[in-house]
């Protein structure tokens, strides 16, 4: 058993410092490997998924990084690119270049892109718009959710959406 | 608590509000998970995944991910991988909409007229609800329609779930409703001007989009309905015809006069039932 231990606490301290060599300068993540954005635990209670969705993973140390040498020095006007690493993501590998000039970001270039074959294969399931009468009050359409331009948050406690909402139906 | 439930309890609504992102996120739940501990499991999940894309990705936070990198203090790789994700496919929609999607866009408030900043909040949205839907999907037996402010992504876990029937809002009336578009399984995104303080402006010209009051995008993906309601509003008056040059979108625009134009984007031989209930409601004198 406590070779078993031995065996995990050392496979897991290669894995961290395996993703930890990037993560000098990055102040996002957390705790040791730098963490994909909210990855949360499988939903409890009869779910049967295996696991958490997959999320996209940084493959270190691979697709050349080229000029990436970390934070940029202050005070630096001339144009740089940046070139990142690849990072797997749920429609393929992806490579970004930034173009940074006088601290503002000028340009985002793709050098790999993910397939998105994916994507192109999803079945549209639904209907095409209906018009609804003029008379037809929101009501009487029945409709379940509202669909219209963002409502930020001060504005949705008049709009339709906050109604149903409110109606709890 | 197993079993099928009586049609009843399952098409009964339970709905949930929270704001977030700085929009109110608004989730309809339909059957067995719709009112139990697992649902409430899952809405928290999507939260809190939410929120975290929010630390990340939020430009009004000068300290995020995204705010850093667009300083050009930090790089890509001292990101969490999903930046370069969605960097990409911003990339992409920029190059599909002939650049008037983009995620560099003019500074509005600087002395420099050709200032740029890194704003990819235009796929954020789309992309981190698409996101957080998987984890209400994973509840079995359960049915959602989840909204952030308006742009949505509905799922029927059975082929005997009615369909979410999505209103789309009136762009002039924003307390009635233009149009229905029933959604089994699928996103709905709407761009326009109404409740914003602020335009939506074409990124190649950098001035105010005029020409349409709004557009609502029908597809299998948020992600890319959301980046495509908003390229086609950046369009203007050649927002349908843009929608036309895309593969299977299905979208209505509403133009200023409140005439509207359907975009079909199904393939022609889908079924002619469909057709057929069409012909009921259309109003020919609306479609252009």
């Amino acid at each position: 058993m406590r070779r078993i231990v031995i065996w995990l606490a050392s496979t897991v301290t290669v894995v961290v410092l395996l993703f930890g060599y990037h993560t000098s300068t990055d102040q996002t993540s957390t705790a040791g490997p730098r963490s994909s954005v909210g990855v949360t635990p499988a939903p409890a209670g009869g779910s049967s998924t295996s696991g958490s969705p997959p999320h996209p993973s940084r493959s270190p140390a691979s697709g050349g990084a080229s000029t990436s040498s970390g934070s940029s020095s202050g005070g630096s006007t001339a144009p740089r690119t940046y070139t990142g690493s690849v990072a797997q993501t749920r429609w393929g590998p992806v490579q970004v270049e930034i173009s940074v000039a006088d601290h503002k970001v000028t340009d985002v270039t793709v050098v790999q892109e993910p397939n998105g074959n994916q994507r192109d294969a999803e079945i549209n399931d639904s209907a095409l718009p209906i018009l609804v009468q003029e008379t037809m009050s929101a009501q009487s359409a029945n409709i379940d959710m509202v669909s219209g331009a963002t409502v930020t948050s001060d504005g949705y406690v008049r709009s339709l959406q906050g109604a149903l909402d409110e109606a709890r139906i | 608590m197993n079993g099928a439930l009586d049609r009843g309890t399952y098409r009964r609504l339970h709905r949930r509000v929270k704001h977030v992102m700085g929009m109110p996120l608004s989730l309809a739940l339909r059957g067995r998970h719709a009112a139990d501990r697992a649902g409430d499991a899952a809405w928290s999940a999507v939260l809190d995944q939410l929120r975290e894309v929010d630390r990340v990705f939020s430009t009004y936070r000068p300290d995020s991910a995204v705010s850093r990198l667009g300083r050009g203090e930090i790089t890509v790789d001292d990101c969490p991988p999903e930046v370069a994700e969605v960097l990409a496919l911003g990339r992409e929609a920029q190059r599909r909409s002939g650049g008037a999607f983009s995620v560099v866009l003019p500074a509005s408030d600087d002395g420099d007229p050709g200032a740029t900043v890194l704003d990819p909040s235009g796929v954020v949205k789309g992309w981190a609800v698409e996101r957080a839907s998987r984890l209400l999907a994973a509840l079995p037996g359960t049915d959602f329609c989840l909204s952030a402010g308006g742009d949505m992504v509905c799922h029927t876990a059975s082929s005997t779930s009615p369909a979410w029937r999505v209103g789309i809002e009136h762009p002039d009336d924003v307390q009635t409703v233009i149009a229905v578009v029933p959604v089994r399984n699928g996103a709905v995104a709407t761009s326009g001007t109404a409740h914003r303080g602020r335009h939506l402006f074409d990124a190649r010209t950098g001035r105010a989009s005029e020409g349409v009051a709004s557009i609502t995008v029908i597809g299998p993906s948020l992600t890319t309905a959301d980046i495509d309601a908003t390229a086609a509003y950046a369009h203007g008056p050649d927002a349908a015809a843009w929608l036309r040059s895309q593969p299977g979108r299905t979208a209505l625009v509403v133009w200023p006069d409140a005439t509207t134009t359907l975009v079909d984007g199904r393939r022609p031989s889908h079924d002619a039932r469909t057709r057929q209930a069409l012909h009921h409601f259309t109003r020919e004198r609306s479609i252009r």
